[in-house]
């Protein structure tokens, strides 16, 4: 071994602001490396989604009413909007898991001790999350094009709509790694993130216009519906894609859906960041 | 002058039970101190408060000049913690580990490249450094997870429990790294469960147990505090426990204790070796075969059974920072019925 060689030099920083992105890339590179390593669960991740697509085109597809039209194939159009949607938000229990386990581990108390941006472990996770959203949502879309999703099925759409489309998609999913985040912070294990991360997503998932058309619910289940931060998005994108089934609701976010669902995941974004690195800076695995 | 690792008063509540119970610490630069304690007696939370990874509720703190309440990051910048468990990234290769924790000690990645090469050499991992962390052995990791620590040649350590689950031969390896670490001027912090540790490496020890320091000192000192030297002897036959007692109570300057069970037999002495000798004669004189016999100096295992009344390697329960009021009944009463055995 030879000796110890001289001190480093450890300036404080001069620019918070760098700081904060510059450590927020090295911890998102670092949990990129982890997720190629672990294929798996890329893998686990994307299975899902694509058995919801066959699984609702195929099993519900005949039977459901959109907009009028019995057709299976106006319903798998009217659906991916939702299962897209619905893909991105399930990114948060991937999140969540991955910080209990740095918790865990005792990963998040070697970064704590660290002269480090505080938001950065968090920020850098949720960055790696959403590349992996993207994608998720790739794969996902050229599986939806195999059974006959098409956009401009049933109104007019161009390319910048359609990535417009995919930009609300990913925006919102980014929003909801966040409230991983703070689940993954405030539980004591990995597979409690797992579940806690996913439980109440079937509910936010389905009281919505993700699957049915909302219209059909019992008033007060539409209410909810049409507000659901979640239905905004999914509202938004089937606009976008030019896809059937939109929502003919007076309520404010179905008729400004584009609009509701940026306000929404930016409340979402300000919102949870703001607990979980609070959370954070007094964390303790 | 305040050492490289000052602490007054230091007090952390978990709800109910005072994990740290104000402790004080004054570990001059260059030195080693050994926080020595069981399970629970508040040695992770203090470790855990004075490297900023805890606020503690009242007390105050200063590690290597800086105030560790008001300037948090800078004592970042000048401390280097390795933990309990070893915490690096196991899908990260060795290399990349160091270099991440380079980068987010605001090394330029160039600098932390060349940093994380250094340190896998002089931690002898150099032939591993481009394997996931999780095919390395316990003692490898480690090693990794101390690299990972001195990434900036800090000059402040704190390790706590450096070898728990460590095997003998790894053991040793990491003292040795340790020593050299300390040989360079480091301060270091220490917390341990093994007293031969503490011994082995610590210039000064704080005995802790239930979030104070009930005893501080070198290591001789302690154990001079615990009393001098004792003659054991093993008897052969149980019949001779008798009169082996007798012929030890004209040579003891206390009470002789005896184990039934292990025939063994256990006085405190004056005089070393001559008088040694001279108990043997006199039990050979007296017809009494005996399977061992020797002169005991105090262990730090003896000044911690006569500080606390309990074992340093005792288990409890809820493996925490903290104890809570049951186990530390029980351990009192198990205490006590040692001390009733041992004076038999």
């Amino acid at each position: 071994m030879s000796a110890v060689t001289d001190a480093v030099q450890i300036a404080a920083p001069t620019n918070p602001v760098g700081q904060s992105i510059r450590d927020s890339l090295v911890v998102a590179k670092r949990n990129l490396i982890r997720m190629s390593r672990i294929p798996e669960m890329v893998i686990f991740g994307l299975i899902q989604p694509i058995m919801f697509v066959v699984l609702f085109s195929y099993v519900f597809g005949g039977s459901m009413q959109i907009g009028g039209s019995t057709s299976p194939t106006d319903y798998r159009n009217f659906l991916m909007a939702g299962i897209f949607a619905q893909t991105v938000t399930f990114a948060t229990a991937g999140a969540g898991a991955g910080i209990a386990d740095d918790m865990h581990k005792g990963l998040i108390d070697r970064f704590r001790s660290l002269p480090m941006a505080r938001g950065a472990v968090l920020t850098g996770r949720t960055l790696a999350d959403l590349v992996q959203t993207a994608l998720t949502l790739l794969v996902l879309a050229m599986v939806a094009l195999l059974v006959g999703w098409r956009v401009g099925s049933n109104g007019d759409t161009n390319a910048g709509k359609v990535l417009g489309a995919f930009g609300l998609l990913l925006l919102s999913g980014y929003a909801f790694t966040w409230i991983g985040a703070l689940i993954g912070l405030s539980v004591r294990t990995p597979e409690a993130a797992t579940s806690g991360g996913l439980i109440w997503l079937f509910p936010v998932t389905f009281i919505s216009n993700a699957f049915v058309d909302s219209s059909n619910m019992t008033p007060w289940l539409r209410h909810i519906a049409d507000w659901n931060p979640f239905s905004a998005t999914v509202q938004a994108s089937r606009e976008l894609f030019g896809n059937p089934g939109v929502s003919q609701s007076d309520a404010w976010p179905m008729q400004h859906s584009v609009l509701a669902s940026l306000i929404y995941s930016v409340l979402i974004i300000l919102l949870f960041r703001t607990l979980a690195v609070r959370k954070y800076r007094s964390a303790t695995a | 002058m305040p050492g490289a690792i000052y602490a007054e008063g230091l007090v952390k509540t978990f709800g109910d039970v005072r994990a740290l119970d104000g402790v004080d610490l004054d570990v001059p630069e260059g030195t080693v101190l050994g926080l020595l304690g069981p399970n629970g007696a508040g040695k992770t939370t203090a470790v855990r408060c004075l490297t900023t990874l805890l606020r503690p509720d009242s007390g105050k703190a200063i590690v290597a000049g800086v105030d560790v309440l008001k300037h948090p990051d800078a004592v970042r910048r000048r401390v280097g913690l390795s933990g309990q468990f070893a915490a690096v990234d196991e899908y990260l290769t060795g290399r990349e580990n160091l270099q991440m924790v380079g980068q987010l000690y605001q090394m330029k990645s160039k600098a932390a490249k060349t940093r994380a090469d250094e340190l896998l050499e002089q931690f002898n991992l150099t032939d591993a450094a481009d394997r996931t962390a999780k095919t390395y052995s316990g003692g490898m990791r480690r090693r990794l997870d101390l690299a990972a620590a001195l990434v900036v040649s800090p000059p402040v350590m704190f390790m706590d429990e450096p070898t728990t689950g460590l095997d003998p031969r790894n053991r040793q390896q990491l003292w040795e790294v340790i020593k050299q670490l300390v040989s360079g001027g480091t301060t270091l912090l220490l917390t341990t469960q093994y007293l031969e540790e503490a011994d082995h490496l610590a210039h000064d020890i704080c005995v802790v147990d239930h979030g104070r320091v009930i005893a501080r000192g070198t290591a001789d000192q302690l154990k001079a505090q615990t009393g001098g030297e004792r003659v054991e002897v093993v008897v052969h036959e149980r019949e001779h426990i008798e009169t082996a007692s007798e012929v030890l109570r004209g040579f003891g300057k206390g009470e002789t204790t005896v184990e039934e069970h292990t025939r063994k037999l256990t006085v405190p002495v004056t005089g070393g070796a001559k008088l040694l000798a001279e108990v043997i004669r006199e039990l050979d004189a007296r017809g009494i075969e005996i399977d061992d016999i020797g002169l005991r100096r105090p262990t730090l295992d003896d000044v911690f059974i006569s500080l606390t009344g309990h074992a340093a390697e005792e288990k409890e329960e809820g493996n925490g920072a903290a104890d809570n009021k049951g186990s530390k009944a029980d351990k009192d009463s198990k205490g006590r019925k040692r001390k009733q055995e041992d004076t038999k």
